[in-house]
């Protein structure tokens, strides 16, 4: 589903990621861990497509297309969600019509109808269970006065929403607190089936008891250094990454 | 209604920028007492409105074009335009299907539906094309009530009485500079006159045109809403795209009695010049109100169009407990300018008022709020609450606030608050991860900003409001 060979990219003429390898196939897990600055949020971003970052070298497939010549709507409308480390506020605009525009976007890239008010109203009310928020939410601005967990939360009602074939995952477990954190990881765990794809991207292993992944990679200084399967993320829980990055020290 | 369906209908240019094949009776360009004489003969107005108009025009050659707004104002030379130009009648017009067909075609374009379509939306128009108010719909149904809503050239006729009594009290001819102008040559325009305690069933609505060339638009509206009625106004404005800049200078008045509550609502799309710069309407306008005891009055606009917007809805809340509002979107892009804002005049006890203005600048455009809260000695326990808002897309335009606050009485309780934002890169990143086009993004961004004050708009009209503001950003993006 999504192959990355050699991806080098880089901000402000500064260096970030040095040559990435992966592979992503249908149905799999992939966690992605690492210390500060490694280039993890830098490696979603580009994914994405986000301009602030200049992609220098290397090539991304996904769904058998140059995923480096698309659009950021068009990668988004193909399948590649990406939940925000930072979700931002859009005052004034209600979810319902944010994920109205979103959804039938989408199904506008693929040939369909637009949905109808009512199946789509359906739509919110079902999907917004899967993260046990409140569907009053559809008549509140697009995160606005949102507390973290809600943001959060807002960030796995959306992926729900949209069903994405792959969904990269950027710290959606940083500042939530025990039942947050359960309520989003189970969350993203009811979504997974074997046609989709999720790369989470964490500092913490205890979103990995929830979310089991099929691949450990840790990053550092903008290559993967180390893949294992899900001890590798107990390990690093208790030893750190020195024992890995010993040998990448400069 | 859903940012996407609207947005659905985005088309690049001024959709409204088509000129009718119409035949149109027009005297010559200049401004002189003879030029005043004839409109007012082909009016076939009585003698004292003439009077009223030869004084305004005295006065206005004793005054100077006001220069104190935050525009850039090329010269004007109001003897190069044409005081007075009409769709050429060919007889009395008894039914609908006695107007000039190429004249309806031409409602029919701007979506305005004259005939049966009203009649399901509920909505009463008088449409003013040029300078003659063309068609007023449903008068039957209103005149049952006890309701006028007719051209003001009719009503100087019919309602002689109700006319000397109002025209001119709210806003006269010695107000300023573009109010004694159009004192002097206002070739049509709209009344209305709600009675004693009813409440106006529909919305009622003008519809202004500019269609010929050279000439000038001066309507001349007034609405009086006696004690213990409602009535919601609606007001729409296009005009054909040209290269020379046309002046519009029109005077609303309203006054509302006692007990009485009036909605006003514009949105105002005059051509806008083209991208560069070049043509779009000058538009000059005075909007007042007057409140009496226990009054409201609430102004709602959305202005995207002209080239240059001077215009200033007040409110003059003289009776005790009267209640001003003034809810504003303003878009510039391009070369566009405005300067535009409110005055709530605080005379009566207890009166309060309510400000919301938001700015929108993109392109080149410069875009003004100008308010001025005034408590008069007398105004015991007056409220205020202002909110400017500013958005700026791209960094090439600008955004001025200049709000100004005059408290006589110690009573008073004013609060001002204003923002200045920009739609944020982050912001658009998150829209497109989404899916949108950032097209769509701006627009849905732009909506959502501005939903309080569409808000107040009433439906279908919000939803024409939504897709202006979508279409008048065309390019200001990338």
């Amino acid at each position: 589903m999504l192959s990355v060979k050699n991806l080098c990219a880089s901000v402000d003429d500064k260096q970030i990621l040095r040559g990435i390898n992966l592979e992503v196939r249908a149905g799999e897990v992939h966690a992605i861990m690492g210390p500060n600055g490694s280039g993890k949020s830098t490696l979603a971003s580009v994914l994405a497509g986000n301009e602030k970052f200049t992609v220098t070298d290397g090539s991304v497939e996904f769904m058998g297309r140059n995923l480096l010549e698309l659009s950021i709507e068009d990668r988004a409308r193909m399948g590649l969600f990406l939940g925000f480390q930072y979700p931002v506020e859009i005052p004034g605009v209600t979810m319902a019509n944010f994920m109205k525009m979103a959804v039938n976007e989408q199904r506008k890239f693929r040939g369909e109808e637009p949905l109808s008010a009512g199946a789509f109203l359906r739509m919110m009310r079902e999907k917004s269970a899967v993260v046990e928020l409140d569907s009053k939410l559809t008549n509140r601005a697009v995160n606005e006065g949102f507390s973290g967990g809600e943001k959060k939360k807002n960030e796995i009602f959306q992926m729900a929403m949209l069903e994405p074939k792959l969904a990269v995952l950027d710290e959606t477990d940083s500042g939530l607190d025990i039942d947050a954190l359960r309520i989003v990881a189970t969350g993203v765990t009811k979504l997974h089936t074997n046609e989709n794809a999720t790369i989470v991207i964490t500092h913490y292993q205890r979103l990995l008891d929830y979310i089991v992944p099929d691949y450990v990679h840790v990053l550092y200084k903008g290559r993967i250094i180390y893949t294992g399967d899900k001890t590798l993320a107990l390990k690093l829980e208790k030893e750190g990454y020195d024992w890995l990055i010993n040998d990448y020290k400069e | 209604m859903a940012e996407k369906e609207i947005l659905e209908n985005i088309d690049s240019e001024y959709k409204y920028g088509f000129t009718s094949d119409i035949d149109t009776e027009t005297i010559g360009k200049g401004l002189n007492e003879e030029v005043i004489r004839i409109i007012s003969s082909k009016k076939g107005e009585p003698e004292w409105m003439l009077e009223r108009r030869l004084a305004a025009f005295r006065h206005w050659q004793t005054m100077k074009l006001p220069t104190w707004a935050h525009l850039d104002i090329p010269e004007i030379d109001f003897q190069d335009i044409i005081y007075y130009a009409a769709p050429k009648a060919r007889k009395t017009l008894g039914s609908m299907d006695e107007v000039d067909p190429e004249l309806k075609r031409t409602f029919d374009k701007l979506g305005i539906p004259l005939e049966e379509q009203m009649a399901l939306a509920g909505v009463a128009v008088d449409a003013v094309m040029d300078s003659v108010s063309v068609k007023t719909t449903f008068r039957e149904t209103l005149a049952e009530k006890g309701i006028i809503f007719c051209s003001i050239s009719e009503a100087i006729k019919e309602y002689p009485e109700l006319i000397k009594k109002y025209l001119g009290k709210v806003v006269p001819h010695t107000d300023n500079f573009y109010a004694a102008l159009n004192a002097a040559v206002f070739s049509d325009g709209s009344f209305c006159y709600i009675p004693k305690g009813v409440r106006c069933p529909m919305e009622l609505s003008t519809y202004f045109r500019i269609n010929a060339e050279g000439t000038g638009q001066f309507e001349r509206t007034l609405l009086v809403a006696d004690e213990g009625s409602y009535v919601s106004y609606l007001e729409g404005c296009t005009a054909p795209q040209r290269d020379e800049n046309q002046l519009h200078a029109a005077v609303v008045e309203i006054i509302v009695e006692k007990d009485a509550e009036v909605k006003y609502s514009t949105v105002q799309n005059w051509y806008p010049g083209d991208k560069d710069g070049k043509g779009g309407i000058y538009n000059f306008v005075t909007k007042r109100g007057l409140c009496r005891e226990n009054a409201r009055l609430s102004w709602t606009q959305v202005e995207t169009g002209s080239a240059i917007t001077w215009k200033y809805p007040s409110c003059v809340l003289l009776g005790d407990n009267s209640v001003g509002e003034f809810y504003s979107v303003a878009m510039t892009n391009n070369y566009q300018q405005a300067d535009t804002g409110t005055k709530m005049i605080h005379i009566g006890r207890n009166t309060r008022s309510r400000i919301v203005s938001k700015g929108i600048s993109a392109g080149k455009s410069q875009n003004a709020y100008r308010g001025l809260v005034r408590v008069a000695k007398g105004a015991d326990n007056a409220r205020n609450y202002s909110q400017c808002d500013s958005l700026l897309i791209g960094d090439k335009c600008g955004a001025h606030t200049f709000p100004e606050i005059d408290s006589h009485n110690p009573t008073a309780v004013l609060e001002h608050e204003a923002t200045t934002s920009k739609i944020s890169e982050e912001q658009l990143f998150y829209c497109n991860q989404r899916g949108l086009s950032t097209e769509d993004a701006v627009g849905l961004i732009v909506n959502g900003y501005a939903r309080e004050v569409l808000a107040k708009l009433p439906m279908e009209f919000a939803v024409e409001a939504q897709k202006l503001l979508a279409i008048s950003l065309e390019g200001s993006v990338g």
